[in-house]
C-alpha cells in the first residue's frame, strides 16, 4: 500500500516542493561560488546575474522578444507545413515511398552544419533564423502525425467503412481526431527543439537576439550577461512547453482518460 | 431479405490461400432474427461482413432487398464486438455519425435525426447522458450507444458481430433482453453472430450452425419457443434447455453421440 500524506496528495505541496527544489540549487549555486572562490569572469553567483541583468533590462527583453518571434514563427510554418505532408504520406502509399526517403536524408543533416549556408542564402535578417527552427522542428512534427493518424484501430476505420464515409471524411472526421494526441506529443519535442533551432541561427549570423548576446558576451568574457540570457532562454523554453501542455488539457479533455 | 447463394471466400494468406468460406446458401426472411454461431475460426465473421458490403466474395452472389451487395448501404448497419465510439464526440454526436457521414442527406433533413436520436437514447434508458463523452461511461452504456447509432437511420438490416461478448454476464443479459425487447418494437431484420449457445437460443428465430475450416452450414435450428424467452425463472426453459443442447450437439465437431461410441466399444464393428 502507498502511503498517503500531504507531500504526495496536496495542490499546495505540488507547487511548493518544485519551488523549494529551484531555491535550494540556486542556493547550492551560490554557495559553490563562495566556497570555491570561484571569479566571476568563470561563473558569477547568482547576485552577479541579476545585478548584470538590472544593468540592461531593455535590451534583454528585446533579445528575448526577437528570439521568441523567430522560435515560434518557425514553429507554426513547421506545423502548416508538416501536418499536411504528414496527411499526404498517410494516404497515399506512393507519396510516402517517393518522401519519407527523402525526408529521413534531410533530417539526418547536422543542422547546425546548415546554418552557415543559410546565413550565405538569406543575410543576417531573421528568416535564416526562421529557416533553421523549421528545420529542428518539422520532422518531429511529421512523424507524429503521420504516425498518430496511422494508429487508428482498425474497427474504427471499418466503422467508417460500413458508413459508406469518403477517404476525406475518413481522415478529417476519425484519424486527425485519433492522431491529436500524439501530435501534440510531437509539437512538445518540436517546441524545445524550435528554441535551440533560433539559438543556431543567432550563434552564426546576426544582430540582436539572446543567442546573439551569448555569442558575444562569451568573447567579451562577460559571463554574467550570458548566464542572465541563457536563464531566458530557458524560461521562455518552459513556458512554451507548458502552454502547448495547457492548450492540450483544453483542447483534448477526452485524452487525458487514457493515461 | 438477404440472399446468400453458392457463397465462398477465400483470402491469401502468409501460408497460401485459405477458405474462410465454402458454398454457403441463406435466406433470411424479412423481420427475421437469425443467430450465426459457431467455433472460432468458421467464418462467422467473414460472412456478416460479406452482407455488410465490406468483403465481396470469391465466389457466390450476395443479395440484400433483392440487389447484389456492391458496397455498404445505407439501410444495413453493423454493430461490432466493442462499442467503436469516437472518444472526442459526445454520446449524442457519435448517435448521429452516421447521418452526419451521409452525403446525400440534406442538412435540414439531417436536423430531425436529433431527435430520432434523443429518443433512441431513452429507449436504452440512457437519457440526460448526451453530453457525455463516450469514456465517463460504463462499457454496457457504450455499447448502448452503439446500438443508438447503428438505429438511427431506421435500417432494414442489422448486422451484429458478437456484440455483447465483451461486457460481463450480468450486463450481457440485460442489453439481450433490452436488444429483444427493441426487436419487437421495430420490425429490423437481424443476423447475429455469436459464439454462446445460450445468447443464440434466447434471441434468435433461428440459428445457423457453421462448422470451421473451411466454414461451412452445418445446419439450421428453428428455435420455436415463444417470446420473451430468458435462462432464468420464467416460462420455456425447458425448451430452452432442449434446443441448447443440441447445438451443443451441432458444435461438439464430429464426435459421435454417446451412445454410439458405447455400442462401438462393446461391439466392435
Amino acid at each position: 500500500m502507498t502511503k498517503r500524506s500531504w507531500w504526495t496528495e496536496s495542490r499546495t505541496a505540488a507547487v511548493l516542493l518544485p519551488v523549494a527544489g529551484l531555491i535550494a540549487a540556486i542556493g547550492l549555486w551560490w554557495l559553490a561560488t563562495i566556497v570555491f572562490a570561484v571569479p566571476k569572469f568563470l561563473v558569477p553567483s547568482p547576485a552577479d546575474v541579476v545585478a548584470r541583468a538590472a544593468e540592461d533590462p531593455m535590451m534583454l527583453l528585446e533579445s528575448t522578444w526577437v528570439s521568441l518571434a523567430e522560435t515560434v514563427g518557425g514553429f507554426l510554418l513547421a506545423v502548416v507545413i508538416g501536418v499536411p505532408i504528414a496527411l499526404l504520406i498517410v494516404r497515399s502509399a506512393i507519396l510516402e515511398r517517393l518522401v519519407y526517403p527523402l525526408l529521413l536524408m534531410v533530417n539526418a543533416i547536422p543542422k547546425i552544419a546548415v546554418a552557415p549556408l543559410l546565413a550565405v542564402w538569406m543575410g543576417f535578417g531573421p528568416s535564416p533564423k526562421v529557416v533553421m527552427v523549421v528545420l529542428m522542428c518539422f520532422f518531429p512534427i511529421v512523424i507524429s502525425t503521420a504516425q498518430g493518424m496511422k494508429s487508428t484501430p482498425v474497427e474504427l476505420v471499418e466503422l467508417l467503412r460500413s458508413l459508406n464515409a469518403s477517404r476525406t471524411q475518413e481522415f478529417f472526421k476519425l484519424r486527425i481526431w485519433h492522431a491529436m494526441p500524439q501530435i501534440f506529443t510531437g509539437l512538445k519535442v518540436a517546441i524545445s527543439l524550435a528554441v535551440i533551432g533560433s539559438v543556431i541561427g543567432e550563434f552564426i549570423a546576426a544582430t540582436k537576439g539572446l543567442g546573439y548576446l551569448i555569442y558575444t558576451s562569451g568573447a567579451s568574457a562577460d559571463t554574467a550577461l550570458a548566464f542572465a540570457a541563457i536563464l531566458l532562454l530557458s524560461i521562455m523554453s518552459i513556458v512554451l512547453f507548458y502552454g502547448l501542455v495547457l492548450l492540450e488539457h483544453r483542447l483534448l479533455p477526452w485524452a487525458q482518460e487514457k493515461r | 431479405m438477404i440472399r446468400l447463394d453458392g457463397v465462398g471466400q477465400v483470402f491469401d494468406g502468409r501460408e497460401g490461400r485459405i477458405t474462410a468460406l465454402e458454398k454457403i446458401d441463406l435466406h433470411v426472411r424479412a423481420g427475421e432474427f437469425v443467430t450465426l454461431i459457431g467455433r472460432s475460426g468458421c467464418g462467422k465473421s467473414t460472412l456478416l461482413r460479406l452482407i455488410a458490403g465490406l468483403l465481396s466474395p470469391t465466389s457466390g452472389t450476395v443479395r440484400v432487398a433483392g440487389e447484389p451487395v456492391s458496397g455498404p448501404r445505407p439501410d444495413v448497419s453493423f454493430m461490432f464486438q466493442r462499442p467503436a465510439l469516437l472518444a472526442w464526440r459526445s454520446v449524442l454526436a457519435n448517435v448521429l455519425l452516421p447521418v452526419e457521414l451521409d452525403r446525400s442527406t440534406a442538412a435540414r433533413d439531417k436536423a430531425a435525426y436529433r431527435d430520432r436520436a434523443h429518443e433512441l437514447l431513452e429507449l436504452v434508458g440512457l437519457q440526460g447522458f448526451e453530453r457525455r463523452l463516450p469514456h465517463e461511461l460504463s462499457g454496457g452504456m457504450q455499447q448502448r450507444v452503439s446500438l443508438c447509432r447503428s438505429l438511427i437511420r431506421d435500417p432494414k438490416v442489422m448486422l451484429m458481430d458478437e456484440p455483447f461478448s465483451a461486457l460481463d454476464a450480468l450486463t450481457r443479459t440485460e442489453l439481450s433482453e433490452e436488444l429483444q425487447r427493441i426487436k419487437m418494437e421495430l420490425s429490423t431484420t437481424i443476423v447475429f453472430v455469436t459464439h454462446s449457445i445460450d445468447e443464440a437460443v434466447v434471441l434468435a428465430d433461428r440459428a445457423v450452425v457453421l462448422s470451421p475450416r473451411p466454414g461451412r452450414l452445418r445446419d439450421v435450428v428453428e428455435i420455436d419457443i415463444p417470446r420473451p424467452r430468458s435462462l432464468g425463472q420464467n416460462g420455456h426453459v425447458a425448451d430452452v434447455a432442449r434446443i441448447s443442447s443440441r447445438l451443443h450437439a451441432l458444435l461438439a465437431d464430429k464426435t459421435p453421440p454417446i451412445a454410439e461410441r458405447l455400442v462401438d466399444e462393446v461391439w466392435p464393428r
